[in-house]
C-alpha cells in the first residue's frame, strides 16, 4: 500500500485517497471552436508513461482537497506534491 | 509479549507405546502429560500437546497420507513445515472445515478430525492409480492437449478433473469463527526467529528500537529447535531460552509466534497472518453444529486468526532456507524425507520416522540426521554421498557411530510402493554425471535426503529485490533489495550457525542506527563449528536407463512434475522458464515451487544446455502461503460489511410493516403491505371480457383492476416476466392519482451552493439557464459528463441571489459532490463557491395527489399554498403546523405535489401530524416501487436505471433542457458525430400487444420479422455452450439464426392506473418509429410483440401537476 503525502495533512495510507488521473489537462476555453479531433484529444487521450507521471489525487477520506503528485510508474515513488491550479 | 514457553518434558507417561509405535520414550518439546485423541480418515489416533498433525501421524506409524495430483501415487510426509508438498489434508467438518492445510502446520488438539483431500474414492483402493501406469496420456501439457476438443465438453472434463485431483472441499456453511485485523507501526520488523532473526531482533531492541518479530512456527528458534550445536557454552536449547528471555525483557518488542509474514508491499507495508487459535471454538450450548447459524451471529470469544498490517521503517528478512530434495528414480515413495525434517521430528517431537534410515546427500548438513537417528536408537544403514571426498569433519562422528559412509555414490533406485523397502546404490564419477560401478541393494525404510538449501527469497523478491545465482552454494540468493530491507542468515545464503548469529547482530545494530537509535553493541555468542566440505551440485542422479524409460524422477511433488515433463516441454518448443512452468504446472498449487523450483530450473538448464543463472526463476507473488478468506475479510462481514443508513422516519415505516429495499446504502420503504393483501404472481392475464374495462377508478374501487386479474396458465419451466407484483403497490399508486399519498424522500442528495460566483459555477455544470432563474423558483436540472452523457439529475432551487439548493439522486449524492469539488478545486479555483452537503440535515416528505394542497391549507402556518401564490416549480420557506420548513412545489409523479424539507429531528413529529390530518383523504404512505410506477407512467427518467452512462440527453428527448448560448460540461461532445448518429438508441415507451405481459427489465428488443415468434431450434452444442439465443451470428447450419437487435427495455411495470403493463425502452431511432411493432425476446425463448409509443403514458399534456 502506497504512502501518500497530502500537502495539507501529511503522509497517510493510500486508502484515504482517490485517484483523479493525469494532471495538467486544462479544459479548453472555447470548446465550440475545436475540431472533433481536438476535442477528442482533450476528452480521451491520456499519457501512459513508463517513468515519471504527473497526476491528480484527492484526500477523499481526509481534508477532501485535491493536489498534484509526480509518481514514478515503475518504482511507485513520489517525487513532488503541490496544490492544483 | 506472547512467546510461548517451551515445555519439554523428559519423561514418558507410559501406556502410549502401542498406539504410537514411532514415539521415542523420551525427548521432544511435547507435553506428555497431555495426551490427545484425534481422528485421521476415521481412524482413532493418539498424540500429545505440542505435536503437529504430521508429527502425530508419524508417531502413529501412518505412512500414506495422500495420493498425488496426477498419477495418484501414494505419498507420505516429506517435510516438517510450510514446505510440505504431500500431506495436504482437510481438517474439521461442517462450518469449521478447512481444506488444503499442510499437516505439518496444523497444531494437534483433542478431538481434531482430519482427512485426506487426495485419493478419490479411497486412500487404499485408488481407482485413479491406473493413471500411474498410463502416464503417457498425462504428460506435460496434458490439460491443454487432451481436454481442449471439443471445447463444449470442457465443463464436463473440468468437473471430473477437479474430483480426480482432489482439491479439497469448501465449507458449505458460514464461517462461525471470528477474525480480526490490526494495524501496527514499528522501527524494525524481523521476519523469522531463527538464530539470525533472533540476534537481529535482540540487537535492534537492545538499542531501543520498536521491534516486531514474527515466525511461522509455534515456537521461536528455527534451526536451534533441533540443533546439536553449542552456543556460547550452552546447548542450543539453553541458549535459545536465554535469548528469548532477554528479548522479552526489552521494552517495545512484540513477539509473534504462529505468524506468517505472507506479503511484502510498497513502502515497507507487510501483512502477517497470526494463527491465534488453531482449533475451532466450541459450538454454543444447545446448538447443534449442523444448521447454518445466522449471518452475523459469530461465535463469542477468542479470535481465530488476526491479520496484521504493518508499516515498518526497516525490515530484516531472516526467512531461512528450505532444504532441497534430490532427484532420483521413485524419489517420492513414502519414507523418503528431507534430512532436516528427520532431525526436526526426533528433536522437537520425540518421533523417529523410521526404523532403518539411509542418508543421501550432496552436502554435510544431512549427516546430522544420521547422528540423530542413531542417538534415537534407530539403525542407520548408510550415508550415501555423491561427493568423492564425502562429508567433512562430521564424517568422523558418523563413522565412529558405526555407520557406513559411501563416498562417491548415488541412489539409482527405490523399491517399495507404500513404503520404502530398499534402495539401490551405485558408484558415480567425480563430476556426478556418470555411473561407474556395480550397484548394490541396501535395505532401509527411511531415506533422509538433502540436495542443499534454497534461501527463502520470496519476500525479498516480492519487495522488488533482485536475486542472483550463487555458484558457491548452488542456490539463488537475494541481490539488491527493492525497498528498505535486508536479508540475513540462511535466507541470505549464510548457512553456518556462527555466520547467522554474527550477521544477525550486525544488521540489527545497523537497523537501529538507521531508525535513529544509538546502537548498543554486545559480544557475539561463540559456536563450535566443524570444517565442512563444499556442496557439490547434483541436480539429477545419473540413471541406469534414459530418463524416459526410468521410473519417475519427481521435481515438483505437489504437481507431479517430473524430469521427463520438463524435457518434453523443451522438445515441444518451450524454453522460457515462465512458459515451462505453465506447461508443466511446475511450481503451481499451494506449494508454489518451494521444494521443486530450483530442481526444475536445473532440469530445464540441462535440457537447454545453459547455466542455471541464465534460465532464471519465476516471479514470486504474495501470499507466501495460503491465507483464508475469513482472515482477509476480518470483521467486515455481516452487518459490519457495509454501513446501513436509515432515515429519521425509519422506525415509523418499520412499525407500519413496510417492506424495505436497499438504495445506495439507504434502507428505503419499498411498499407498505396491508393485512390481507396478496403478493400477486405474474404474469397477469385478465379474464375474458374484462379487458380494458377499468382505468383508474375511484375510492372504494381502487382495487378493482386487480379483482379481475388471475394467474395465467404457465407452462412448466416458463420463466415469467416479473416474479410478482405486490397488491399494495397498485393501491398506493391509485391513492396518489386519486386522493393523497405520502412518501419519505429524505434520502435524496442535498447540496447547498453559496458564494459570489455561484451562478457562474452552476452555469458551467448544468445545461439549463441558471442565471435566468428568479429567487424562489425551482428548475429541473441535469448534469452531463464531459463525454456528453447524462450523469445525474435533480431539482435546483434558487434561495437567494448567490444561494442555491440542489438535489441529486439518492445513489449519486456523494459522487456529485465529489465531481463538483473536483471542478472547483482543479479547474476553476478562481471561483468563489462553497459546497455543503445538507443531505442529513433535512428530512424530506413528499405529499402527492389532488388533495395534497387541501391538506396543507388545513394546517396552521404562514405559507400560502394556492396556485397564484405558490405556482408549480417554486419554493417557499415558513412555518407549517409549528415546524420550520422549506416547501418545494415539484412533482415526480405528475400529480399536484409538494416536497417538504424539515429538520431531521422534527421529521417524525411532522409526519405523524400529516398522517393524522390526512385521515380524511385516506392518506396512503407509499414506497419506492410506487414512486417508480408513477414516474414511469409520466415518462420521467431514473438515472442509472433508464441510463447507463452511454445515454445522452438528446437520446432521452431532453433537448428542451439544453441551452444553446452558453458552454457547459459535455456540451461540445453532443456535437461529436457519434452523438448525432441517426440510429442512436432513443428513449421510447412500449406497450405489449397482448395487453398483459409485463416485460422483464433488460429484455432485448428485436425487429418484428422473427420466425413466427417461435424460438429457433437449438443444436446440442449451443446448449452446452450456453449459447445466446439472440444476436449470435449463425455461421454453421443449425445454429441460432441472427436477428437484428434494436434495443432493450429499461423500465417495466404493471400500471394499475391505466390497467395494463407499460414499459420504457431504448430503441434505435425509436422516436421516429412510433406506432411500429417490434418484438421483445424473452429469455425463455418466447417473443412478445410490442408497439413503440411515446414514453409519456399518463396525462401527456402535464395538466394535473399545474392545477
Ligand atoms: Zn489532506
Amino acid at each position: 500500500m502506497l504512502l501518500i503525502k497530502c500537502p495539507w495533512c501529511g503522509t497517510r495510507d493510500e486508502s484515504e485517497f482517490s485517484y483523479g488521473g493525469e494532471a495538467d489537462i486544462a479544459r479548453p476555453a472555447t470548446p465550440d471552436t475545436l475540431t472533433d479531433a481536438e476535442w477528442a484529444d482533450y476528452l480521451f487521450m491520456r499519457k501512459n508513461p513508463r517513468g515519471l507521471h504527473r497526476e491528480q489525487w484527492v484526500h477523499a477520506h481526509g481534508c477532501r482537497r485535491w493536489f498534484v503528485l509526480e509518481r514514478d510508474t515503475v518504482t511507485y515513488r513520489f517525487s513532488a506534491t503541490r496544490e492544483p491550479g | 509479549m506472547r512467546a510461548k514457553a517451551s515445555s519439554p518434558d523428559k519423561g514418558d507417561s507410559g501406556g502410549m507405546g502401542k498406539q504410537q509405535p514411532n514415539r521415542l520414550p523420551r525427548g521432544g518439546r511435547i507435553d506428555r502429560s497431555q495426551p490427545l485423541t484425534f481422528h485421521f480418515n476415521n481412524r482413532a489416533c493418539q498424540g500429545y500437546a505440542g505435536d503437529t498433525l504430521a508429527s502425530a501421524l508419524l508417531a502413529n506409524g501412518i505412512d500414506v497420507i495422500g495420493r498425488s495430483f496426477k498419477y495418484h501415487r501414494p505419498r507420505g510426509i516429506m517435510g516438517s513445515g510450510m514446505e510440505e508438498p504431500n500431506a495436504i489434508i482437510q481438517v474439521g467438518v461442517g462450518a469449521d472445515t478447512v481444506p488444503n492445510l499442510r499437516a505439518t502446520e496444523v497444531a494437534l488438539y483433542d478431538g481434531l478430525t482430519a482427512s485426506t483431500v487426495r485419493g478419490w474414492p479411497g486412500l487404499d483402493f485408488d481407482l485413479l492409480a491406473i493413471n500411474d501406469f498410463c502416464h503417457r496420456l498425462l504428460s506435460a501439457g496434458f490439460y491443454y492437449k487432451t481436454f481442449m476438443r471439443p471445447g463444449a465438453l470442457w465443463k464436463w472434463y473440468e468437473r471430473c478433473l477437479r474430483k480426480a485431483s482432489g482439491l479439497g472441499v469448501s465449507p458449505q456453511l458460514p464461517d462461525p469463527d471470528r477474525y480480526t485485523h490490526r494495524n501496527a507501526h514499528c522501527d524494525v520488523l524481523v521476519v523469522g526467529a531463527g538464530p539470525a532473526g533472533l540476534m537481529a531482533a535482540l540487537a535492534a531492541a537492545k538499542s531501543g528500537a520498536r521491534v516486531i518479530i514474527a515466525d511461522e512456527q509455534s515456537e521461536f528458534g528455527g534451526s536451534l529447535l533441533y540443533s546439536a550445536a553449542r552456543v556460547a557454552g550452552n546447548s542450543a536449547d539453553e541458549w535459545l531460552g536465554k535469548a528469548l528471555t532477554a528479548l522479552a525483557d526489552c521494552p517495545e518488542v512484540v513477539l509473534l509466534p504462529c505468524s506468517t509474514v505472507f506479503g511484502y508491499y510498497d513502502y515497507n507495508f507487510l501483512t502477517i497472518l497470526e494463527r491465534c487459535r488453531d482449533r475451532p471454538a466450541e459450538p454454543r450450548q444447545g446448538l447443534s453444529p449442523s444448521p447454518p447459524e445466522r449471518e452475523g451471529s459469530k461465535r463469542q470469544g477468542e479470535i481465530r486468526q488476526r491479520l496484521w498490517r504493518v508499516r515498518a521503517k526497516r525490515v530484516i528478512l531472516a526467512t531461512g532456507a528450505i532444504e532441497r530434495p534430490l532427484v532420483f528414480p521413485n524419489n517420492d515413495r513414502p519414507g523418503v524425507m528431507l534430512a532436516s525434517a528427520v532431525s526436526h521430528y526426533i528433536h522437537r517431537y520425540g518421533v523417529c520416522p523410521g526404523r532403518r534410515g539411509l542418508i543421501f546427500a550432496n552436502n554435510d548438513s544431512a549427516c546430522q540426521a544420521a547422528l540423530d537417528l542413531a542417538a534415537a536408537g534407530a539403525a542407520v544403514a548408510a550415508v550415501v554421498d555423491c561427493r568423492a571426498a564425502g562429508p567433512g569433519a562430521i564424517a568422523d562422528a558418523v563413522e565412529q557411530a558405526g555407520i557406513d559412509v559411501f563416498r562417491g555414490h548415488v541412489i539409482t533406485g527405490v523399491t517399495g510402493r507404500k513404503r520404502v523397502r530398499s534402495v539401490q546404490v551405485t558408484p558415480v564419477s567425480a563430476d556426478g554425471k556418470t555411473l561407474n560401478g556395480a550397484s548394490k541393494t541396501i535395505a532401509c525404510d527411511l531415506v533422509a535426503m538433502s540436495g542443499g538449501w534454497s534461501p527463502a527469497v520470496h519476500l525479498h523478491s516480492q519487495a522488488g529485490g533482485g536475486i542472483a545465482w550463487s555458484e558457491a552454494h548452488a542456490c539463488f540468493i537475494p541481490d539488491k533489495p527493492g525497498q528498505d530491507n535486508v536479508s540475513v542468515g540462511a535466507g541470505n545464503g549464510s548457512f553456518a550457525l556462527d555466520a547467522c548469529l554474527a550477521e544477525g547482530q550486525q544488521v540489527g545494530l545497523d537497523a537501529a542506527r538507521q531508525c535513529g537509535f544509538e546502537p548498543v553493541p554486545f559480544s557475539t555468542p561463540k559456536t563450535v563449528s566443524a570444517t565442512v566440505n563444499p556442496l557439490q551440485p547434483l541436480w539429477r542422479t545419473p540413471a541406469l536407463q534414459s530418463p524416459e524409460r526410468s521410473p519417475k524422477q519427481f521435481l515438483d511433488y505437489q504437481n507431479d512434475t517430473t524430469v521427463t515433463d520438463v524435457r518434453l516441454a523443451v522438445r515441444e518448443g518451450f524454453q522460457n522458464v515462465e512458459h515451462v512452468k505453465r506447461y508443466t504446472a511446475l511450481g503451481f498449487g499451494t506449494d508454489q515451487g518451494k521444494l521443486g523450483n530450483i530442481n526444475g530450473m536445473a532440469a530445464l538448464a540441462e535440457c537447454l544446455d545453459k547455466p542455471i543463472a541464465e534460465v532464471g526463476t519465476t516471479t514470486f507473488r504474495p501470499p507466501y502461503t495460503p491465507v483464508a478468506f475469513g482472515a482477509c475479510a476480518g470483521m467486515d462481514v455481516g452487518q459490519l460489511y457495509e454501513p446501513v443508513r436509515k432515515t429519521p422516519l425509519h422506525d415509523w415505516h418499520e412499525a407500519a410493516g413496510a417492506e424495505f429495499e436497499v438504495v445506495g446504502q439507504w434502507l428505503r420503504p419499498w411498499y407498505f403491505p396491508r393485512a390481507g393483501e396478496d403478493r400477486l404472481p405474474l404474469p397477469l392475464t385478465k379474464k375474458a371480457g374484462a379487458r380494458g374495462a377499468e382505468t383508474g377508478g375511484e375510492g372504494g374501487d381502487r382495487r378493482k383492476p386487480f379483482a379481475t386479474l388471475s394467474l395465467a396458465a404457465q407452462a412448466p419451466g416458463e420463466a415469467s416476466a416479473r416474479e410478482d407484483l405486490p397488491e399494495a403497490v397498485a393501491r398506493e399508486c391509485l391513492a396518489a392519482r386519486n386522493s393523497l399519498a405520502i412518501m419519505d424522500a429524505s434520502t435524496l442528495g442535498k447540496i447547498e451552493v453559496q458564494g459570489l460566483d455561484a451562478v457562474a459555477f452552476l452555469e458551467r455544470i448544468y445545461t439549463h439557464n441558471v442565471a435566468g432563474m428568479k429567487i424562489g423558483r425551482c428548475a429541473y436540472g441535469i448534469m452531463l459528463g464531459e463525454d456528453g452523457m447524462l450523469m445525474d439529475d435533480g431539482v435546483m432551487a434558487r434561495l437567494g441571489e448567490r444561494h442555491f439548493y440542489l438535489t441529486t439522486t439518492t445513489g449519486g449524492a456523494a459522487g456529485v459532490l465529489h465531481w463538483l469539488e473536483q471542478w472547483l478545486q482543479t479547474e476553476w479555483p478562481e471561483l468563489k463557491v462553497y459546497l455543503t452537503s445538507v443531505t442529513e440535515r433535512w428530512a424530506t416528505i413528499a405529499l402527492v395527489g389532488p388533495n395534497s394542497r387541501k391538506l396543507l391549507q388545513g394546517l396552521n402556518g404562514d405559507i400560502a399554498f394556492d396556485q397564484a401564490d405558490f405556482p408549480f416549480m417554486s419554493v417557499r420557506s415558513g412555518v407549517l403546523a409549528g415546524f420550520a420548513v422549506q416547501v418545494f412545489r415539484v412533482s415526480f409523479s405528475g400529480e399536484l405535489a409538494f416536497e417538504i424539507n424539515v429538520e431531521s429531528d422534527e421529521a417524525l413529529a411532522l409526519w405523524r401530524k400529516l398522517m393524522e390530518a390526512g385521515g380524511q383523504y385516506d392518506i396512503t404512505p407509499y414506497g419506492t416501487e410506487t414512486m417508480h410506477v408513477l414516474r414511469a407512467e409520466k415518462g420521467f427518467v431514473i438515472v442509472g436505471q433508464d441510463t447507463d452512462g452511454s445515454v445522452s440527453p438528446v437520446d432521452l428527448g431532453m433537448n428542451w433542457l439544453l441551452t444553446e448560448d452558453k458552454d457547459y460540461l459535455g456540451k461540445r461532445s453532443l456535437a461529436r458525430p457519434d452523438c448525432r448518429r441517426a440510429d442512436r438508441k432513443q428513449w421510447v415507451g412500449l406497450l405489449s400487444e397482448d395487453g398483459t405481459t409485463v416485460l422483464p427489465e433488460g429484455t432485448q428488443l428485436v425487429e418484428a420479422n422473427t420466425p413466427g415468434g417461435r424460438p429457433p431450434r437449438l443444436p446440442l452444442a449451443a446448449l452446452l455452450e450456453g449459447s445466446r439465443l439472440v444476436g449470435k451470428p449463425g455461421r454453421a447450419r443449425g445454429r441460432a439464426r441472427p436477428i437484428p437487435m434494436v434495443g432493450h427495455v429499461t423500465s417495466s411495470y404493471y400500471s394499475a392506473c391505466l390497467g395494463h403493463p407499460i414499459a420504457l425502452a431504448l430503441v434505435s431511432a425509436g422516436r421516429a418509429r412510433k406506432g411500429d411493432h417490434i418484438h421483445a425476446a424473452l429469455s425463455d425463448g418466447r417473443y412478445v410483440k410490442v408497439k413503440i409509443v411515446s414514453p409519456i403514458f399518463y396525462d401527456p399534456k402535464g395538466e394535473r401537476q399545474h392545477v
